[in-house]
């Protein structure tokens, strides 16, 4: 090979070229095939987290507004029952009022008619035993008097004993 | 210990093929990594392209502690390109270099002032291009008149100042680990004793290497972004 010698020769001015020609094509191809690339993803990735935090902030938002929501829903729902039972009781006092109030004029009601009638079956056996002694007596005093007592006799008394019966009332 | 250049010319103008081998072999690794890193992208980041997000977060970082977002974002491709370049290239020259037939043919491009250089007038251009084209001409002209008019000589000796220092800043830094490694792989490793007693500050030396090479990386991207800022921030 024949070189020349760089001492003589001074500026290297072809190398300048090349240095220049190589470091732009570099460039050129890097920005085409690497840098423009990477770029783009990280760019791309930057979107993407501000999509995510956006999306995560307006979700959350959602959440805080749905948990509101629940909440006064809970607290609704709970005052409503609250208000079932009180009125549930109260309608239960007024119903055990109504029954007992219920029951006890039936009760009055049957204590009443048995006492009638207790009265009434009274009143029939006296009848009853009245009409049998009176017809028993009549009885009796026919065969007595058959035997030995007088008309007179006889009439004094049955007198007494219709008397006496009187009076056992 | 100096080793010539294989150079060769072509059209009136010079190649430096060793200089030409290294940017392409610099060049495609970053191509490789950076392709293998981005191949399956995913929403949800794994291994390597966790890595490559670092990445650009940091360049990100970088070009938000220089200037608005919304003026600097069309620079983030730039920046994440020139820091992993030059980490890169950096990188190159530590584990070895070749030297055949008395020509050093493996070698970190950014070794060269050449390259340096190029890059380094690459970016102020770029400077000068976008301060033109978001400003317009009238205010990147008043620019330089700021805060007196008589400061106009000064502020174009700055552009001038700040080409050469950002190129040669890295060109030293990475010139100067090299030349070290060399004299301790060349001078000092000749024989067995020489072997083991080069092996520690090899070592050493190689790893304060790659602290620096990511310093120079870093601080070249950083700088880029400060003299992008300043042409095409509003505030300044």
């Amino acid at each position: 090979m024949n070189f020349v010698l760089g001492a003589a020769t001074g500026l290297n001015t072809g190398d300048i070229l090349f240095q220049l020609f190589m470091f732009l094509v570099l460039l050129a191809l890097l920005k085409k095939f690497a840098w423009g690339p990477l770029m783009g993803i990280m760019k791309e990735r930057e979107e993407h987290i501000a999509g995510e935090i956006g999306a995560a902030e307006k979700s959350r938002a959602e959440a805080q507004k749905l948990l509101e929501e629940q909440r006064d829903m809970l607290k609704q729902a709970r005052t409503e029952a609250q208000g079932l039972i009180e009125n549930a009781k109260k309608q239960g006092d007024v119903q055990r009022d109504e029954i007992i109030a219920l029951a006890r004029t039936e009760s009055d009601r049957i204590k009443e008619s048995a006492k009638l009638e207790i009265e009434q079956q009274k009143e029939q056996a006296v009848a009853a035993i009245r009409e049998q002694v009176a017809s028993l007596s009549v009885l009796i005093a026919s065969k007595v008097i058959e035997k030995e007592i007088s008309a007179a006799d006889q009439e004094k008394l049955i007198n007494e004993y219709i008397q006496e019966a009187g009076n056992a009332r | 210990m100096h080793h010539e250049a294989p150079l060769v010319p072509f059209l009136g103008l010079y190649f430096n093929l060793a200089n030409m081998l290294m940017i392409t072999v610099a060049s495609a690794i970053v191509f490789i990594i950076a392709v293998l890193s981005t191949r399956k992208l995913a929403m949800k980041p794994t291994g390597i392209q966790n890595f490559m997000e670092w990445i650009m977060d940091f360049v990100k970082g970088i070009i938000n502690s220089t200037m608005d977002w919304k003026d600097g974002g069309r620079f983030h491709v730039l920046g994440i390109t020139l820091l992993m370049y030059v980490f890169v290239s950096n990188m190159l020259g530590l584990p070895f270099s070749v030297v055949y037939d008395n020509y050093l043919w493996w070698k970190s491009p950014t070794a060269d002032p050449v390259i340096t250089l190029t890059l380094a007038v690459l970016v102020v251009g770029l400077s000068h291009y976008y301060g033109v084209k978001l400003k317009g001409t009238a205010e990147y002209g008043k620019e330089f008149f700021k805060p007196f008019w008589f400061m106009f000589p000064i502020k174009i000796i700055e552009e001038f100042a700040n080409t050469l220092t950002l190129g040669l800043r890295l060109y030293g830094n990475i010139y100067a680990g090299e030349i070290l490694l060399g004299l301790l792989a060349a001078s000092l490793a000749t024989d067995a004793v020489g072997h083991i007693a080069a092996a520690l500050p090899m070592l050493v030396w190689q790893g304060f290497s790659v602290f620096v090479g990511a310093i120079q990386a870093f601080i070249f991207t950083m700088l880029t972004m400060v003299y992008l800022s300043h042409k095409v921030s509003h505030d300044h």
